[in-house]
């Protein structure tokens, strides 16, 4: 669609939050951010990452939700939860391999990134991408992202599921897939994650 | 329905809830047919119960109750009893000097149990505000859709009989 596409780089990210403030003012999720903010090993490093839905092939989120719920545009764009038909039961929180779907307790109602959609469906760059001095998050033609070190996939291993997405990540070059186990990043004393804290 | 299904094909819950909005909308020629088909079928099942059970159907038959002794309810008064089993409520009024008129307590619109109301001479349903007419049963006012079963009565000497129902 218009020949751009998203990508996300968390090595780029700086911490400045920028894109929390102008996921806020999108007018499809007006006052509420729909970005996932990390700080990884906080303890340790100053590192952090932002990313958006990577909208999956095959979203589990979707095909978890009980209520039919979510759905996944000819577009590609999966997105938030039909506010009718969905029932509050956290399925896709739980089951989205990469944590996106969040449950706006206030309306009983999940609501995930759905790209700024009001926007990228006219052709314009979601609010995020607009915002991010590093260009962390990227909103460009994938001539423009070739430049880069790093080289953009999609395709994703957690564990025995296979992910193919949407938005892509960047990887180191010689990187076909990215693969993960998440056992690998459940939490331990000595090895303290602080997520979305201030 | 798995034996309509091609085998090796998508499971079904992936077909019929698809996560693509584009396939909610889209109904293929097959799903119609099927549909059809099988509301038909069960169309033509239903009619033919229908048929089968107003062929093999029996009228009922009702006992014969003293309700009340002639005299025992004053003008305008009321006796409740059960007719034709104790679980079915009915509502005896004496509208006349000689007049005695039962219908089935039970209001045709959902259940509630009628009263004999003296001030407006007619029998209420105070859930919903239905009238009937304590005449004939009919429907005067309100949801109900049918008048009110009435018990048929007979004058034995110095008894009031029910003998059976109508409506």
């Amino acid at each position: 669609m218009f020949g751009l596409e998203f990508y996300i780089d968390p090595s780029r990210c700086i911490g400045c939050r920028s894109c929390l403030q102008a996921c806020e003012e999108c007018e499809t999720h007006r006052g509420k951010s729909m970005i996932n903010f990390d700080y990884i090993e906080r303890r340790n490093s100053i590192r952090s990452a932002a990313y958006v839905c990577w909208h999956c092939d095959e979203p589990t989120c979707a095909q978890v939700c009980p209520a039919d719920a979510i759905k996944k545009g000819e577009d590609g764009i999966v997105h938030s939860s039909l506010k009718p038909r969905c029932i509050a039961c956290n399925n896709c929180v739980v089951a989205c391999p990469f944590g996106i779907p969040k449950m706006m307790e206030p309306e009983q109602q999940m609501m995930k990134c759905d790209m700024c959609y009001d926007r990228t469906s006219v052709g314009k760059r979601p609010m995020c991408a607009t915002v991010c001095p590093s260009q962390a998050l990227a909103y460009v033609r994938p001539e423009e992202i070739a430049y880069r070190r790093e080289k953009p996939v999609n395709t994703f291993y957690f564990g025995n599921q296979k992910i193919t997405t949407k938005v892509y990540m960047m990887a180191p070059a010689e990187r076909e897939a990215i693969t993960l186990d998440v056992a690998d990043y459940i939490w331990e004393e000595q090895d303290e994650l602080v997520a979305e804290g201030w | 329905m798995n034996w309509l299904r091609k085998a090796g094909s998508e499971p079904l819950w992936k077909e019929e809830f698809s996560v693509h909005s584009a396939d909610e909308r889209y109904v293929t020629r097959r799903q119609l047919t099927k549909f059809l088909v099988l509301t038909s079928l069960g169309m033509f099942v239903g009619n033919l119960w229908i048929l089968f059970r107003s062929i093999f159907h029996k009228a009922p038959v009702y006992p014969e109750q003293v309700v009340a002794q002639v005299g025992e309810i004053p003008l305008r008064g009321v006796k409740l009893f059960a007719y034709p089993t104790t679980e079915d409520h009915c509502i005896l009024v004496r509208t006349g000097l000689d007049e005695y008129v039962a219908y089935s307590q039970k209001c045709t619109h959902l259940s509630c149990a009628v009263y004999y109301s003296q001030q407006t001479d007619r029998l209420e349903c105070p859930c919903h505000e239905g009238f009937f007419s304590v005449r004939d049963g009919s429907v005067l006012q309100g949801p109900p859709p049918r008048p009110l079963p009435r018990v048929v009565l007979e004058r034995r000497g110095g008894q009031l009989v029910a003998t059976s129902m109508q409506g």
